[in-house]
C-alpha cells in the first residue's frame, strides 16, 4: 500500500489546485479561469474586487477548514482506535457554536472579534473534557457516542435558549444561518482570525504521529514503546478543540468532513494512523472545496448552506461505516 | 550484564496492597516464570518491573540504574514488554506491526535502517511467520496474532523481555512454539520473565519459578523445589498431584481445597 502515498498526496494537491481555481470562477457572476487568476494578481477593476474580496476568502477558508477537519478526524480516529471518531462524536462543533453564540449575543463583542475563536475553542474544549470525564478513559464506543450525543444536545439546547431569549429577530436569523455553516459573505478578516489557530492545531496534531503509531497496539504497549500517552492525548484533544473552535467561529457548524476524509484515503495509504494524517487533511480540503463549489452550483433561490450539504452526504456515509463494521464495533473499547 | 532487580517493591492499587516488599532478581540467560493465583499481583509486578507503574515504595533497577530515572526512550530500548491479550486496532500488515518494535530506536515502519530491517526479519523468522509480512494482522488466527505481537517485542532487541501470559489463549502447539521462542531468547543471554497459569508448561520451560501470592514472593527457585504439593496447597488452594516424567514435572490439579476458615464438609 505504501507506494500509493506520494502519488496520492501529489494527486490531492493537484485536485485542490483545480478546485481552488474552480472556487474562484464559480458564482453568480461567472468569470473565466484565466481572467480570475489574472484578477487575483493584478488590478482588473470589478473582477478583482469579486475575486479577491468575495471569492478568495471563501476559497481559503474552505481549504483551511477542510484541512483541519480531515487532519483532526484522522488524529482522533487514531487516538480512540476507532474509525467512527470525529470531533462531532465529542459534541465539539455544537459546543463551539454555543461558546461563540454566547459571546456574540452577550453583546460584548462583534462577529469579527478575536474573542470569538477563543470562546468557540473554550466551548469545544469543555465538550471534549465533559465527554471524556463522563465516558471514562476506557469507554466503549457506545458509551462514547452516547456521551457525545448528550453533550452535543446540551450545547444545542444552550444555543436554542440563546436564540429564544434574543430580543432581536435579525439576530435570530443571523445565528440560525451561521449555525447551519457557510462560507458565504466571509472576508479576509475571517481568514486572518482562523489562520493562527488552524496552524497551531495542525502543529499539535502532526506532532502526535509517532505516538499514534504506537497506540495502534494499545495504551500499555504504546507506553512500553516509549510513547507518552497522556501527552499524546492532550496534544490531540487540544488540537481538535482549537481547530474545531476556530473553524466554527468563522464558518459555523460544518460536520462529517473529519469522519469521511480518513476513510477515503485509507484504501491508498493503508491504516497506519501516522500515514493517514496528511493525506486525510488534504482530502478534507478537497472535499470542502468541492462542497463549497457544489452549493454555488445547486439551483436554488438562496445558496444551500454547506453545513447542510456535508450533513446530507456525511450522515449516510456514517451509517454505511456502522453497517459495514458493526460486528467489530460491538464491544470495541474506544 | 543486564540484571533487572526489584528491592522492597510495594504498590498500592485502589486501597489494596497489590505488592508488598517484593525483592527479586532477574538474571540474563534465564527464563523466569512468574506463577500465582488470580489477584496475586503478577501483572502489577511485571508492569512495575517494566517501569510502567510507579511503585509506592522500593525501586526497580536495570543494570544497577533505577528504572524510574532513565528516559522513557532508553527504558523502551532496554525492556520489551508484551501485555496480556494485546490488541491490534487497525488491519496493519504484519511487517508494519513487527516494525513498531523499532520505534524506541527512532525508526518508523516506512523508514527502517538496515539493522532495523534485519531485526524485523529476524523477529518474524523467530516466530515462524515468514511469508505473512503483507497479510493484515487483524485477519490472522489468535495463535498467529499472538506470534505477531511477540515478534513485535523481539524486534526491539531489548536485553530484557517481559511477557504477561503470552500463551494464555493459545492451543498446545502454539504454546510450545511461543515458549520455545522465549527460551531461545533466554539462551541468547537475554533476561526473560513471563507470567503463566499452566504449571506443567511453566515447570518444563522455566529455569526459575517465582511463586507470588497476596503481593508477596512466596517461593523462588527451580521448578521442582517450588511446585510442590505443599506449596500448591498453601498458595493456590488446591490439592494437586505432582509427578515426574521424561519431560519434567507434571502438575495435575485434583480438587480445590476449602478456603481457610471454611468447613471442609
Amino acid at each position: 500500500m505504501r507506494p500509493f502515498r506520494l502519488p496520492l498526496i501529489l494527486g490531492l494537491i493537484l485536485l485542490i489546485g483545480g478546485l481552488s481555481v474552480a472556487s474562484l470562477v464559480i458564482g453568480p457572476a461567472p468569470i473565466a479561469p484565466l481572467r480570475a487568476l489574472t484578477a487575483l494578481v493584478s488590478d482588473q477593476g470589478s473582477t478583482t474586487v469579486v475575486v479577491r474580496d468575495i471569492r478568495l476568502p471563501r476559497t481559503l477558508l474552505a481549504l483551511m477548514i477542510g484541512w483541519i477537519f480531515g487532519l483532526t478526524g484522522a488524529g482522533l480516529q487514531g487516538l480512540l482506535r476507532n474509525p467512527l471518531a470525529d470531533t462531532a462524536v465529542f459534541g465539539a462543533p455544537q459546543a463551539a457554536a454555543f461558546g461563540a453564540v454566547l459571546v456574540i449575543y452577550s453583546g460584548f463583542v462583534g462577529a469579527l472579534s478575536w474573542m470569538l475563536p477563543f470562546a468557540a475553542i473554550l466551548g469545544a474544549l469543555a465538550s471534549v473534557a465533559l465527554v471524556v470525564a463522563v465516558a471514562g478513559r476506557r469507554a466503549t464506543v457506545v458509551v462514547l457516542v452516547l456521551s457525545g450525543l448528550a453533550v452535543g444536545s446540551l450545547a444545542g439546547a444552550g444555543t436554542s435558549l440563546a436564540i429564544s431569549l434574543s430580543p432581536n429577530p435579525f439576530a435570530v436569523t443571523e445565528i440560525v444561518f451561521w449555525i447551519l455553516g457557510s462560507f458565504e459573505d466571509r472576508s479576509i478578516v475571517h481568514v486572518w482570525l482562523a489562520t493562527p489557530f488552524i496552524l497551531a492545531a495542525s502543529g499539535l496534531v502532526l506532532s502526535s504521529s509517532n505516538g499514534l503509531r504506537a497506540l495502534a497496539l494499545g495504551e500499555e504497549t504504546a507506553r512500553s514503546l516509549g510513547a507518552n500517552v497522556v501527552r499524546l492525548r492532550l496534544l490531540l484533544v487540544a488540537g481538535a478543540a482549537v481547530g474545531t473552535g476556530a473553524s466554527v467561529a468563522v464558518a459555523g457548524s460544518i460536520g462529517f468532513v473529519g469522519l469521511v476524509a480518513p476513510h477515503l484515503i485509507r484504501p491508498f495509504v493503508g491504516y497506519d494512523p501516522a500515514r493517514t494524517l496528511v493525506p486525510s487533511g488534504l482530502a478534507g480540503a478537497a472535499l470542502l472545496l468541492a462542497a463549497d463549489c457544489a452549493v454555488r452550483l445547486i439551483p436554488s433561490q438562496t445558496e444551500v448552506k454547506i453545513g447542510v450539504l456535508t450533513a446530507i452526504l456525511g450522515v449516510p456515509f456514517f451509517l454505511w461505516v456502522i453497517a459495514r463494521r458493526k460486528a467489530e464495533l460491538a464491544e470495541m473499547p474506544a | 550484564m543486564t540484571e533487572l532487580k526489584a528491592r522492597g517493591l510495594s504498590v498500592d492499587l485502589g486501597g489494596r496492597h497489590a505488592l508488598s516488599g517484593v525483592d527479586l532478581t532477574l538474571r540474563p540467560g534465564r527464563l523466569s516464570v512468574i506463577v500465582g493465583p488470580n489477584g496475586a499481583g503478577k501483572t502489577t509486578l511485571l508492569r512495575a518491573l517494566a517501569g510502567l507503574l510507579r511503585p509506592d515504595a522500593g525501586q526497580v533497577t536495570l543494570g544497577g540504574q533505577p528504572v524510574a530515572r532513565i528516559t522513557s526512550a532508553e527504558r523502551a530500548r532496554s525492556i520489551a514488554y508484551l501485555p496480556q491479550g494485546g490488541s491490534i486496532a487497525w488491519p496493519l500488515p504484519v511487517s508494519d506491526v513487527v516494525a513498531l518494535g523499532r520505534l524506541p530506536h527512532g525508526e518508523k515502519p516506512d523508514s527502517l535502517s538496515a539493522p532495523g530491517q534485519a531485526a524485523v526479519n529476524a523477529a518474524i523468522h523467530a516466530v515462524g511467520l515468514e511469508g505473512f509480512g503483507n497479510r493484515a494482522a487483524t485477519e490472522l488466527s489468535g495463535g498467529e496474532r499472538a506470534r505477531v505481537l511477540l515478534a513485535r517485542a523481539l524486534a526491539t532487541q531489548a536485553p530484557v523481555l517481559l511477557a504477561d501470559e503470552p500463551v494464555a489463549a493459545l492451543d498446545p502447539r502454539h504454546q510450545l512454539i511461543v515458549l520455545d521462542v522465549l527460551r531461545g531468547q533466554a539462551r541468547a543471554d537475554r533476561t526473560v520473565a513471563v507470567i503463566m497459569h499452566d504449571l506443567t508448561l511453566a515447570a518444563r520451560f522455566a529455569d526459575e519459578i517465582i511463586l507470588l501470592n497476596r503481593g508477596r514472593i512466596a517461593a523462588t527457585g527451580r521448578p521442582e523445589t517450588v511446585l510442590t504439593e505443599g506449596e500448591l496447597a498453601a498458595h493456590f488452594g488446591i490439592q494437586a498431584h505432582v509427578s515426574h516424567d521424561a519431560g519434567g514435572l507434571v502438575v495435575v490439579a485434583d480438587r480445590p481445597l476449602p478456603e481457610p476458615g471454611q468447613n471442609a464438609g
